[in-house]
């Protein structure tokens, strides 16, 4: 964990465990399909540091701690907190990671990241998103996390393998050099929606044969059928 | 008297017209600046105009008499600028649809857009019905012009969308608004000096106003906007038509990737392409192709290619060939002739001509066939017999995943279409037909419950013998085969199943262990779902399942609408955790346009009657008005019951939406127009009974007849057809005419003052009424939907207004 912490002020601080509280709630309610009845540590830890306000625009702030995502300019948004959250622990990241993630966005995201893991590659292909998220990024101290402008397509040939692999932007398909560089054991999150609402969490695991499967989940807890079949 | 209201006949004419084109303009707008759904609710609600009108009406009804000419001029002047100009305002207002669950400024934003497009509704409307109001003795004439103009209006939209880009087209109709505002001031004899004058320098204004003024400004959120964001990216061409605006984007810097479903094992992703967006979204992609088959490898690394692994298709027909990509999966694996069916012919022309060497002159090969048209049209009127007949993935992802699509209607996937496409191959020939994956499951759940009814309705003995089903993580792919399924067969799926790590949901045989291996969900709902659709226990499996996966059929054909009330308060239970993606947008967009439409009409109509009690001439506490009122409502109600029933009865009679539309809609209109135009000897209470009965007896002839007729006409010339539908529809729609002047005409003999009254609740219903239409459809289908209009006829008929009592 390189990153310096970010000293909140006690009203945000306290924003930021109500928030917690409620992702905690969720992600309790959703257990079955998440593989885990409780948010790893250190994901409650990096939510509980990273300021969400620094991260939407100056008429947004008012709403950075709740529950949902926000419009942050250019067509994008930052995603809701709760999916941050699970999204960040599907990943199973620990310090020695090393992370890539397309679609900076605000950069709310790769800064979780960067409280968990070791080193964080993030690419944006729109560029005034790109730059201001790497100079927020620099301002709040992430220096291992490491942003550029391009096309997310190629991942970061330069960098890779990785440990983990976020895809928030939206693709057709999951870009085969994405997956050529997963790290064996490696696995891959992609949200599947639209820019507000997320339908499913698709888990591209990639094991040590290199055999890749994806699993897909709901983010919600509802099961299709009942009685059996 | 006669005469003013006849010179009026044109003026009327035209602003209806003007008013009936800007309504599907509007939609045609907003569906290209938000999403179709969105579009309809807020065009719906803007509609409300028309009753509103109403109550202003009866509100003036005194100073309407004094001073018709100036109100008649003056309410045409101001549709004719208001036309664009709320239209303009209106894309000042930055709502976001996406955003309205949380953040209530979405719903000022939503009401300020209804208020805007409401004005030009309203505009028209008064002009309309100050002249029922003033030539109420002649109504029959005015109501005529305002039906005829209607139905030319249905048919001018056509036209201008087929040549003018939308914003062009709003300046058009403002422009037709004008002229029908001089030919007013022309026909009332008023002095034209300051009158005229305002009309040219405003026509003056609409010429030189620059058109990007007038040009949709699309959301943020939409797809084509999304991908001009990608540097270099640009639109290098636009054609527009009623079926929608097509941008084609080049992207040189970061080049364009449309795979979808595409394998995780596949090496390589598609050659250059160019994006093709229809409505600023639904992406789809023309490949550069230079006839080397080794760029097209991708195509085989799709669930859809799954048929050309289990035996060796060459004759090949492709539903929905858009922008081709599917014709060269066939050409990939060499097909040796290929029948490429497509609705749309800009897109067509975009493979074929604009960008013909680009894509390789894929559409003009020795092997290739192209078929403009509609997939069931074709697919009825030919002789031939294919190896292979494929559904392409016609809708968008993102669309059909939120839902967008489940009150549209589609025949493509019916049980009826089904068994067309069976009968269409050849022994051992396949249908594949691939969707997109929804969770929880949906789509793919449905095909398969749609294929086995339309085996069993083959009378196949066992159609599990004859179905496989299999899937990626983004999409599943169905076969049918014309035949039994053989082992070999059974070994090249999981061969191709292996390679590209897909999972087989359903074979002959297939054992528990053999699925849910690569794109792991929860449970294996696929294969759970398709052994019970296929065995014993379909109908409970239907029953238990929480969504409404029962197969679709040509009478009730909402293929992508799963929504099951009994779910509802499971989802909302769920709403702050995510249970919003359980629900389709679209229908939920139905259901809150309803409501808004019905609280709204029920306090615009409530609200005005409690502050001017006496001012507006209807007296609460007599029944009479209410009967009156009810009368004018159910007929409301019941003409747009009709006629949406039997415009989707001519879709797949004509087999082409857009012609079935116009074809319907514009006999219905001029048809009625005539029919008000003759009741004029018809008018007692008794008399009412006589086009109620006469329009129950067609209904009723033509729901019981309509299916074997276009069994009889199946190779008939479209023209025929045509002549036919209009034939078939002008009785119908000439007895749908009479009802509203013979009450009105009833109505200037003993209550004169409820006539805007009148006018007011008919709009109100009409609006309510296209809504419920849909809804109606949706739950219980179209047939029904004609036996309620009947019956609301009935309603109407035993509470005409009774004559003067002495």
């Amino acid at each position: 964990m390189i990153a310096k912490p970010v000293i909140a002020d006690d009203h945000y601080l306290q924003l930021r465990r109500n928030l917690i509280q409620r992702i905690e709630y969720d992600v309790k309610a959703t257990s079955e399909f998440l593989d885990a009845e409780k948010l790893s540590d250190n994901v409650i830890q990096a939510l509980l540091k990273v300021p969400r306000h620094e991260f939407v625009p100056e008429n947004q702030k008012p709403y950075a701690y709740e529950n949902r995502p926000l419009p942050i300019g250019h067509g994008q948004t930052i995603s809701q907190p709760y999916i941050v959250a699970i999204m960040t622990d599907l990943l199973k990241l620990d310090m020695r990671d090393r992370v890539l993630e397309i679609g900076t966005g605000s950069a709310y995201q790769a800064a979780i990241l960067g409280e968990i893991a070791a080193q964080v590659y993030t690419i944006e292909i729109i560029e005034p998103l790109g730059s201001a998220a790497g100079e927020k990024l620099k301002r709040l101290g992430y220096a291992n996390v490491h942003s550029k402008i391009g096309d997310g397509y190629y991942g970061w040939e330069s960098e890779a393998p990785f440990d983990a692999i976020v895809v928030t932007a939206a693709a057709s398909h999951i870009p085969p050099p994405l997956i050529r560089q997963l790290k064996p054991g490696g696995r891959m999150v992609i949200p599947v929606g639209d820019l507000f609402t997320v339908q499913q969490l698709l888990l591209v695991t990639k094991d040590l044969n290199g055999k890749v499967k994806t699993r897909q989940m709901l983010p919600v807890r509802f099961v299709p059928l009942t009685g059996q079949h | 008297m006669t005469s003013d209201s006849a010179r009026l006949f044109l003026p009327v004419g035209m602003v209806s017209a003007a008013a009936l084109s800007y309504e599907i303009l509007l939609m045609r707008l907003f569906s290209i600046i938000q999403w179709h759904h969105f579009a309809y609710m807020i065009i719906s609600l803007a509609l409300l105009g028309y009753g509103v009108s109403g109550i202003f009406l009866a509100i003036n009804r005194e100073r309407l008499t004094r001073h018709f000419p100036t109100i008649f001029t003056a309410n045409l002047f101001l549709f004719s600028i208001a036309a664009p100009a709320c239209f303009l305002a209106a894309q000042q207002i930055p709502f976001n649809p996406a955003e309205i669950l949380w953040d209530p400024s979405q719903l000022g934003y939503l009401f300020c857009l209804y208020l805007l497009l409401a004005l030009p509704f309203f505009f028209a409307a008064n002009a309309v019905g100050s002249a029922i109001y003033r030539f109420r003795e002649q109504l029959s004439l005015v109501y005529a012009a305002d039906l005829a103009g209607a139905g030319a209006g249905s048919l001018l939209i056509v036209f201008l969308l087929f040549n003018l880009f939308p914003g062009q087209t709003l300046l058009v109709l403002s422009l037709l608004g004008l002229l029908a505002t001089a030919v007013a001031v022309c026909a009332l004899r008023q002095q034209t000096g300051f009158r005229g004058f305002l009309v040219w320098i405003s026509a003056l204004a609409i010429c030189i106003m620059p058109l990007q003024w007038v040009s949709p400004e699309l959301s943020p959120y939409k797809g084509l906007k999304q991908q001009l964001r990608v540097p270099g990216a640009k639109i290098v061409h636009q054609a527009s038509s009623p079926l929608g605006q097509i941008a084609v984007v080049k992207s040189p810097l970061t080049p364009l990737r449309y795979a979808p479903g595409l394998s995780l094992n596949a090496m390589t992703g598609p050659p250059e392409q160019l994006a093709v967006f229809t409505d600023a979204d639904g992406m789809t992609a023309i490949d550069r192709y230079d006839g080397d088959k080794a760029n097209l490898g991708y195509l085989d690394q799709m669930t859809s290619a799954l048929p050309y692994h289990l035996n060796k298709p060459e004759r090949i027909l492709i539903l929905g060939a858009g922008t081709g990509l599917d014709v060269l999966q066939a050409i990939y694996h060499e097909a040796e002739s290929i029948d490429a069916v497509e609705l749309n012919p800009q897109i067509i022309g975009l493979v074929r001509t604009r960008y013909a060497e680009f894509a390789g002159n894929l559409y003009a090969t020795d092997k290739t066939n192209l078929h403009v048209g509609e997939a069931r049209g074709f697919i009825t009127s030919t002789r031939n017999r294919y190896d292979l007949i494929q559904i392409a993935l016609l809708d968008a992802f993102g669309s059909s995943a939120a839902g967008h699509y489940a009150p549209a209607e589609n025949y493509l996937y019916t049980v009826e279409a089904l068994q067309d496409y069976y009968r269409h191959l050849q022994p051992g020939g396949y249908l594949g037909i691939t969707r997109w994956i929804k969770m929880p499951p949906r789509d793919t759940l449905r095909l398969l419950a749609t294929a086995a009814e339309a085996l069993k309705r083959l009378n196949i003995g066992y159609p599990e013998r004859q179905i496989l089903l299999i899937r990626g993580w983004q999409t599943s792919t169905l076969a049918v085969k014309n035949g039994v399924i053989t082992p070999g067969e059974i070994e090249a799926l999981r061969r191709f199943c292996e390679t590209r790590s897909f999972d087989p949901a359903y074979f002959p045989g297939i054992l528990p262990k053999e699925t849910n291996r690569y794109n792991i969900l929860p449970q294996p709902y696929f294969f759970q779902a398709a052994k019970a659709l296929l065995g014993d226990d379909g109908e409970k499996f239907q029953a238990d399942y929480k969504f409404d996966i029962r197969p679709s059929t040509d009478d009730r054909p909402y293929f992508f609408h799963f929504f099951k009330w009994e779910t509802l308060p499971e989802i909302l239970s769920l709403f702050k955790q995510g249970g919003i993606s359980l629900l389709e947008s679209g229908y939920l967009v139905l259901i809150a346009t309803l409501l808004q439409a019905l609280i709204a009409s029920f306090l615009l109509m409530l609200l005005p009657l409690n502050i001017w009690k006496t001012k507006l001439g209807f007296n609460p506490s007599s029944s009479t008005h209410y009967r009156t009122l009810l009368y004018f409502f159910s007929l409301g109600l019941a003409f747009l019951f009709i006629e949406i029933a039997f415009i989707q009865k001519f879709v797949l009679f004509l087999h082409h939406p857009l012609y079935a539309v116009t074809v319907v809609l514009s006999t219905f209109l001029l048809s009625a127009g005539l029919g008000s135009r003759f009741c004029g000897k018809i008018g007692s209470s008794r008399g009412i009974f006589i086009p109620v009965v006469a329009i129950s007896l067609l209904s009723a002839g033509y729901v019981l007849f309509m299916s074997n007729a276009v069994h009889l006409l199946l190779e008939t010339k479209s023209a025929v057809k045509i002549a036919l539908s209009i034939l078939l529809i002008a009785p119908l729609g000439f007895f749908m005419g009479m009802p509203f002047p013979m009450a009105m005409r009833r109505l200037s003999e003993t209550l004169p003052a409820l006539i805007p009254w009148a006018w007011g609740v008919n709009g109100f219903a009409s609006v309510i009424s296209a809504i419920l239409a849909t809804l109606i459809a949706v739950q219980f289908g179209f047939n029904i939907l004609v036996v309620a209009a009947v019956m609301l006829y009935f309603l109407a008929a035993l509470n005409f207004p009774p004559p003067l009592e002495h």
